[in-house]
């Protein structure tokens, strides 16, 4: 027995459904793991624009943001359907993830690239960026650097607050779209990466 | 110093309703809006959005931080709270001091004073405003002393709730020390303030409050009164000015209190005095102080014709009160109803989803504050509030007819609302009467215990 597209979004729902937060299934080598938005949810409302937000950040994996800030972003809130043996049903889940996904609740309105190997790196928060540690230092990363996931890539400073954003993923920065000490909004894409490999 | 640009750090109707008078008065306007909110109405009408956060509140509008932050990084020169989220939060209003932003509200120091019940009540009672028999105690022994010297029922409140919550009931004396007990342990844990204090029960009492403004110098004007008392759960459903059947002497007594309550703390911008009219006896009780534009400010201003939230902008503009305001006029009677998204045929279950099609009512002496257009969503992160329907009428029976008349012509698809519960209220004998005590949905939902939702789906 294998886990089909239909079968995924049926669990969502009923997911959606239930006062449950977080769904782990195991089924003939297929591990699926599910979790409500902002996740422990505290309001317990959760719902369909939650679930889906989360839902869309892996399906497309260009949207994927990052950061190690107190507020948790998009990733470490998303659906995960991870294949313990053979990528092909983690492909019919994300497929059946992807259409979900609600263009309302979608990360914020830069616009993402639409290739799967370059990823954005986006502010976990609102804030104001700045692209090195101290006023007068070299930037934290070029255009050209290589990062790797625990790389720290900016600063988002709230109220005097410095929170440190990490690249999240393995590669090379292509494009830096933040201006330093500008506003950011929370979603908002800082800088571009090219995945390696 | 003139505000240019205010940052709106609120969502729903009350946003909307913001940006209009901003709009008006040509300042600009810059929306502090969650994930959830960004594709919002008043996303669309404000000059400037920008994403404070996801869609959970704690981690958006309610993160001072980042509130103020928004504000400075946009260059906004002062903050409005609208209602609910931070607006009676006094950390807000002191990082607005420390920052240079204004406010749009009263001082930090007066939110406080008002927002610990106990000290507002001490507050009462030195400004010689009555307040319900009753006191702070310490301890189950000073309960039980405090308990015999009211008299039974009373009321176990906590010192930091407020609108009905952290509320306990007790009927026989005997009960009075497991509920101290019980609602000390919950108030510690809601309130992050275990401290209780007992209050004489009044079985049938009205909800009536005074609108206030203050110039922050000591100078305070009221305009008028408003009757809650159409409440489900302390949740106001209905309210209307002036409260029906007062006598002037009552009327007049209370709209006294209140300046004299607001007075004395030299309270700053707009607010509300709430009391308790005792229906058998025609004595008032002073119940709290709300620090912000209430939600149903708009029947004071469709009966005063004063704009409140451009009164609350020039005050923090430094501009204290109009001239105008000295003597105001109040005609005829407004009524609002407050259309949620929530489904009387289900317990008023809250019921979020997409709106699929709304047509709200239009008309002579009809106002409809909102933000809901068709395609708009009803996120099950708030509050269910979709609408306000003001009628106004220059007398109660012509509002009352204008009003019943806009619910009915309300089409409202894609999630339930409680117009089948407005347009039976407004129907009922008891209302049409007017001076509804308190307990009055409670009587209507007995009689009609499933009410019928023509409007789902």
């Amino acid at each position: 027995m294998s886990l089909t597209a239909a079968d995924v979004a049926e669990i969502m729902k009923v997911l959606e459904g239930s006062g449950f937060d977080e769904v782990l299934l195991e089924i003939d080598g297929l591990k699926l793991s599910m979790r409500r938005g902002g996740a422990g949810a505290a309001d317990g409302s959760g719902g369909v624009a939650t679930l889906s937000a989360a839902a869309g950040t892996n399906a497309a994996p260009t949207s994927l943001g990052t950061g190690t800030s107190p507020a948790p972003n998009v990733r470490g809130t998303g659906s995960t359907a991870q294949p313990t043996s053979g990528g092909q049903q983690s492909a019919a889940a994300a497929a059946a993830l992807a259409p979900a996904a609600d263009p309302a609740e979608g990360p914020s309105k830069t616009t993402a690239s639409t290739d799967p190997t370059v990823q954005d790196v986006t502010s976990p928060l609102l804030g104001t960026c700045y692209r090195a540690p101290k006023p007068g230092a070299p930037p934290f990363v070029e255009v050209g650097t290589l990062v790797n996931e625990d790389t720290v890539v900016a600063i988002v400073e709230v109220m005097k607050l410095m929170n440190t954003v990490r690249a999240g993923v393995k590669g090379t920065v292509t494009e830096i779209l933040m201006r330093d000490g500008a506003l950011v909004e929370y979603g908002e894409a800082l800088l571009r990466i090219k995945k390696a490999g | 110093m003139a505000i240019r640009r205010i940052l709106i750090a609120n969502r729903g109707e009350i946003a909307a309703r913001v940006i209009r008078t901003c709009r008006a008065l040509n300042i600009e306007t810059v929306l502090a809006a969650s994930e959830a909110d960004r594709d919002s109405v008043p996303a669309r009408l404000a000059d400037r959005t920008v994403c404070i956060g996801p869609a959970r509140s704690s981690e958006s509008y309610l993160k001072v931080e980042t509130i103020v932050q928004a504000a400075l990084g946009t260059r906004s020169d002062a903050i409005h709270p609208g209602y609910g989220f931070l607006s009676e939060r006094a950390a807000l209003a002191r990082m607005c001091e420390s920052q240079d932003v204004i406010f749009i509200g009263p001082t930090a120091e007066q939110i406080e004073a008002v927002g610990d019940k106990l000290r507002a009540r001490a507050a009462a009672e030195a400004a010689n405003v009555p307040v319900v028999p009753g006191g702070a105690v310490e301890s189950i022994a000073a309960a039980v002393l405090e308990g015999r010297r009211i008299g039974a029922p009373l009321l176990v409140k906590a010192v930091g709730g407020g609108g009905g919550r952290g509320m306990k009931l007790v009927e026989r004396l005997e009960d009075l020390p497991a509920a101290v007990e019980l609602a000390s342990a919950e108030a510690g844990a809601a309130f992050g303030d275990a401290r209780v204090y007992l209050e004489r029960y009044i079985s049938s009492g009205r909800h009536v409050e005074v609108q206030v403004l203050g110039d922050g110098q000591g100078t305070v004007v009221h305009l008028g009164e408003r009757d809650c008392s159409v409440q489900r759960r302390y949740q106001k459903l209905i309210e209307e000015t002036p409260a029906p059947g007062l006598t002037d002497a009552l009327r007049r007594a209370l709209h006294e209190a209140a300046t004299r309550f607001a007075a004395r703390l030299s309270y700053r911008g707009a607010g509300t005095v709430e009391f308790l009219v005792d229906r058998q006896t025609g004595a008032f009780y002073f119940l709290e102080m709300n620090a912000r534009i209430q939600v149903e400010h708009p029947v004071t201003e469709a009966v005063t014709g004063i704009d409140l939230v451009a009164e609350q902008i020039a005050i923090a503009n430094g501009s204290g009160l109009r001239r105008e305001l000295a003597n105001i006029a109040r005609t005829g009677c407004a009524i609002e109803c407050r259309v949620n998204a929530e489904d009387p045929a289900n317990d008023f279950r809250p019921s979020p989803g997409v709106v699929r099609e709304v047509v709200w009512p239009t008309g002579e002496g009809i106002r409809v504050d909102t933000h809901i257009q068709p395609g708009s969503r009803v996120p099950p992160f708030y509050d269910s509030l979709m609408a306000k329907i003001v009628a106004h009428g220059a007398d109660r029976a012509a509002a009352l007819a204008r009003l019943q008349h806009a619910i009915g012509a309300t089409r409202l698809h894609g999630v339930a609302s409680n117009l089948s519960f407005h347009a039976a209220a407004l129907a009922d004998a008891e209302f049409q009467a007017g001076g509804v005590d308190t307990g009055f949905v409670a009587r209507l939902l007995a009689e009609r215990p499933l009410m019928e939702v023509a409007t789902h789906g």
